[in-house]
């Protein structure tokens, strides 16, 4: 698994996300199948099985954000409601089913990203999505955003300290204040740094075209792989669908 | 051949605040000199660094670096033989690899793989950094940073060397491992330094920059010695106060 090209595992993922993003909602047999193949990625991935289920909880805050207030508003038949004053509110047996749905299909995808990001190094992650033809722009900037990331959280945290060390019992509205300054002031740290990186670029004949020197090569289990992917996303599909 | 490696002649700018930050340098530095630029803070080091390899372009003074007028036509020539490595390494290694950094400039000059290859190899032998190709530059050390950012530039084999604050917050040791490594190296060199350890250990010549003017040019051991003029310049300890190296040679001595 660890060992696959990255363009085979990028295009099966995407592959399988799409499965289940086009499968109708409450086809249990096929999401069955696809947490089947999950399963299957993560044995063959020898990822340990905690590590995968705790990093996929991440989602569910911004998944229930979104859809939590879909039974509510879905006609249908009453699940069960309240009534406040005048105002009815309910819970339709509708909106619920498009609620579990929204919420299962998340986790396959981000269960299938989280398999895909643990399995390969982002080098050769950027390194695929080139190969793969993905606009150079976007490239880059995952590469920078990549690099970057921890110095800035450094930062964040450095200015975090010196915050708190002269910290004496703030009150809630200069908490918020002072986090806005930080935020500002991270933003504009940021842009001078990435002037000063452009100039470090320009100094080394940088022309605006990231030349990439990447030594992919397609090998017979990235066959395999391909393969049986799609034969487990097709086969049931077109059964039960 | 040229026997001038750098002329600026009359070379003015300002920030883009309209804060004046060179005004009217006139820089002449031979093949092979080894050459300190110092001065306090906000003195000009860095912008006139920065118009050696022209990415700032001042007044459009008129800048040769070996022979060849700093313009777009010459532009890529000029970048490929000045080496300019940033104060901060961060800025420098932006790559996910030790590799990728370095071999960022060869390739960006269009080298075929194999030659990227050894260049990297031989820049990298050069630092004392061989074997770290596939670390993450982020997971260095600072000292590690330093090395490798000057890598980045030597793998374009480049005939000047323009170094801002080489040796900032290296700790003793990897400050003097650093000088050893920059002595080693056979190139004409523009060092912008407060570490005034660093230029008597590496430096022939000494420019004196203030307030974007020059204010003093001479030879290190001149300018090193005249304790008047650094304290000027905020170069030194201010009068009055205790020599910082005393104490610690009246240690050595009892």
């Amino acid at each position: 698994m660890h060992r696959l090209d990255p363009r085979t595992k990028l295009l099966g993922s995407l592959a399988f996300v799409l499965a289940v993003v086009l499968t109708p909602p409450g086809n249990w047999r096929l999401f069955a199948v696809y947490l089947c193949v999950i399963a299957g990625l993560v044995l063959l991935s020898r990822l340990p099985l905690k590590h995968v289920l705790k990093r996929s909880l991440v989602i569910f805050p911004f998944v229930v954000m979104i859809a939590v207030f879909v039974p509510f508003f879905k006609q249908g038949q009453e699940a069960a409601g309240y009534d406040i004053g005048a105002w009815h509110i309910a819970v339709t047996y509708e909106g619920l089913a498009v609620l579990i749905n929204v919420v299962v299909k998340s986790w396959l995808c981000i269960l299938c990203l989280i398999i895909l990001s643990s399995s390969t190094k982002f080098e050769l992650l950027l390194q695929g999505m080139y190969k793969l033809k993905v606009p150079q722009v976007f490239v880059q900037i995952t590469s920078f955003m990549y690099r970057y990331m921890f110095v800035i959280a450094d930062q964040a945290m450095r200015m975090q300290m010196a915050r708190d060390s002269r910290n004496f019992g703030m009150n809630r509205s200069n908490i918020f204040k002072t986090m806005g300054n930080m935020v500002g002031m991270l933003f504009i740290r940021s842009y001078e740094r990435a002037e000063r990186i452009y100039a470090a670029m320009l100094s080394r004949g940088y022309s605006g075209e990231i030349i990439e020197i990447a030594k992919l090569k397609f090998q017979l289990p990235d066959a395999y792989f391909a393969l049986i992917l799609s034969l487990l996303l097709v086969c049931p599909a077109i059964l039960w669908w | 051949m040229n026997e001038k490696a750098i002329e600026i002649n009359e070379l003015s700018y300002s920030y883009p605040d309209g804060q004046c930050g060179l005004a009217g340098i006139n820089l002449t530095v031979d093949r092979g000199e080894s050459v300190a630029l110092i001065g306090p803070n906000g003195a000009g080091k860095s912008t006139l660094l920065l118009h050696l390899n022209g990415i700032l372009r001042g007044n459009g003074a008129a800048i040769t670096v070996l022979g060849l007028p700093v313009d777009d036509k010459n532009i890529r020539q000029i970048r490929r033989k000045v080496g300019m490595v940033f104060q901060d390494p961060e800025d420098q290694l932006f790559s996910l690899n030790v590799f990728e950094d370095v071999a960022f400039g060869p390739v960006n000059m269009g080298y075929p793989q194999e030659e990227v290859e050894r260049r990297v190899r031989q820049a990298l032998q050069k630092v004392g950094m061989q074997g770290y190709e596939k670390r993450s530059s982020h997971h260095l050390s600072i000292g590690e940073k330093k090395r490798v950012a000057i890598a980045t530039v030597l793998s374009l084999d480049p005939e000047i060397l323009a170094l801002d604050e080489p040796t900032s917050s290296l700790d003793p040791r990897g400050k003097w491992a650093l000088i050893e490594l920059l002595r080693s190296l056979p190139v004409t060199k523009i060092i912008a330094s407060h570490d005034l350890d660093l230029v008597a250990c590496l430096c022939d010549r000494v420019v004196i920059l203030d307030e974007g003017n020059i204010v003093a040019d001479g030879k290190v051991e001149e300018i090193l010695g005249n304790k008047g003029l650094l304290r000027n310049h905020g170069l030194a300890n201010p009068e009055g106060t205790p020599d910082p190296i005393a104490p610690l040679s009246s240690v050595a001595r009892a």
